[in-house]
């Protein structure tokens, strides 16, 4: 063990933390505004509504984030509309590329979440709203939506894992987060072993405050554990 | 626009479909061997022995919360190293360089093994206390109670999960192009950068893996189907 390499390049791999984690915000925030949207169409009943939503669920669990990525960023470019449309401004950057892509990701593995929790709430507190003179969307903010958090949070903290997980690949387009430092000082000093404990202890750290954060919110919430 | 798919020296069409089988031969071995890993820790983890339990836990909990990408230039990295360390212990003091192939079995196998270890965890919980006490009563031990009573009901409990942990499995070998095994996403990437025409083949890789997933699921299925003869679920009584 080189301990004097690892507490070096400890201080070089950190630099990186501050990128996984506004990547993670940022994709997160906008991605569950796309799960709401995509469970909200799921569940709508509408045939037009719910086909294009289930097959945008299926495509994109069923391939791997690295091939949506390479798709967003290289694949889409190929086009010279593309990159001479307004559009461009953004999609030739790495980093908005992958945000691009971990959003469409995370948002449709949150719909999977979002539209069980919705189910899960029951059919007489939609009537009991609808006895009391509530409107459909207030029904939907003051009812279901809260509910629905209650019921989903549990499954969208190991979202939140697999998020930070995910941001690892955006270093693969060039972008310098913790995984793409890590390999840079890996290949410059072959020390695998070493970097892995660095950089593998910093996602465990990262991880391990996701998962305390959501446990405060269950126990705010009033989530009792399954066990 | 698709002659550049044609079979043969002239297109990628051929190239594109072994680099699909490639990608479903080492999905199966990561699978197996993630399956393997996962009987071992989830044993581990049901043991009454408190340092086994540490280990288990450290390993599932290690491979849960970091990425896959790190796991993977790990192995890639120092992979062979460690295998000519440990030869060296035997005696054996010559270069050893492991292929991209048992690399990538190795990385994905270890980390589908962390979720088959939950898998197999749960189902071997959710077997009936009564089963391995009439087991037991029959006289029945080790291989015995394990083999002919416990495997086959753990088995028909853990394939939903199994089947899970497939899907995860499929899309993880996808990493391992960027170690050099010539996969689906790596053969993808050869022929976009050839011909200039990104968007045709990572639609086509696209297409390649939903028809994977497609065909696993059909087969997953089926297995669920042959392993629940006989068993009434307790939602048909």
């Amino acid at each position: 063990m080189r301990y004097e390499l690892m507490y070096e390049s400890f201080f070089k791999i950190a630099e990186g933390v501050p990128l996984t984690i506004q990547l993670v915000i940022i994709s997160t925030i906008l991605g569950i505004f796309l799960a709401i949207a995509v469970a909200l169409m799921r569940i709508s009943g509408n045939k037009l509504m719910s086909a294009p939503a289930y097959y945008f669920v299926y495509l994109i669990r069923g391939t791997p984030l690295l091939l949506q990525l390479y798709f967003v960023y290289y694949g889409l470019s190929q086009f010279e509309f593309i990159r001479e449309s307004i559009l461009w401004i953004i999609l030739k950057e790495p980093y908005w590329c992958g945000v691009i892509t971990l959003t469409i990701s995370t948002g449709a593995y949150s719909s999977e979440i979002i539209r069980g929790g919705i189910l899960s709430v029951s059919k007489n507190h939609i009537e009991a709203s609808g006895a009391l003179g509530l409107s459909q969307v207030k029904t939907f903010l003051l009812i279901t939506l809260p509910i629905t958090v209650r019921q989903a949070l549990p499954a969208y903290g190991n979202e939140l894992i697999l998020m930070v997980k995910a941001t690892s690949l955006i270093s693969i387009v060039t972008l310098m987060e913790i995984t793409g430092i890590a390999r840079t000082i890996i290949s410059k000093t072959y020390a695998p072993v070493e970097i892995f404990l660095v950089a593998g202890s910093i996602y465990l750290v990262i991880n391990f405050i996701i998962v305390m954060l959501v446990n405060l919110a269950e126990r705010r919430l009033g989530i009792e554990k399954a066990t | 626009m698709f002659d550049v798919f044609a079979l043969g020296p002239t297109g990628w069409g051929d190239e594109m479909l072994m680099g699909a089988l490639m990608t479903v031969l080492v999905s199966t071995s990561s699978l197996i061997l993630g399956i393997l890993i996962g009987i071992i820790f989830a044993f581990c983890k049901l043991s009454n022995i408190f340092a086994l339990k540490i280990i288990a836990n450290t390993y599932t909990t290690i491979i849960r919360g970091i990425p896959e990408l790190l796991i993977i230039y790990l192995l890639f990295f120092g992979g062979s190293g460690a295998v000519m360390y440990i030869a060296k212990i035997f005696g054996y003091d010559g270069y050893i360089e492991l292929n991209a192939f048992t690399i990538g079995t190795i990385a994905v196998g270890a980390i589908s093994g962390a979720y088959s270890t939950e898998v197999i965890r749960g189902a071997v919980n959710s077997v009936h206390k009564g089963q391995f006490e009439a087991g037991k009563a029959l006289g029945l031990n080790g291989y015995g109670l394990y083999g002919s009573v416990i495997f086959p009901q753990v088995a028909r409990i853990a394939l939903p999960g199994i089947g899970n942990v497939w899907q995860i499995t499929l899309k993880d070998t996808a990493l391992i192009s960027v170690t050099g095994l010539v996969e689906i996403m790596r053969q993808s990437r050869i022929a976009a950068g050839s011909t200039h025409e990104p968007f045709i083949f990572y639609t086509a890789a696209i297409i390649l893996y939903l028809i994977i997933t497609r065909l696993s699921n059909i087969l997953f299925d089926k297995a669920e189907n042959t392993y629940s003869k006989g068993y009434v679920s307790k939602e048909a009584i």
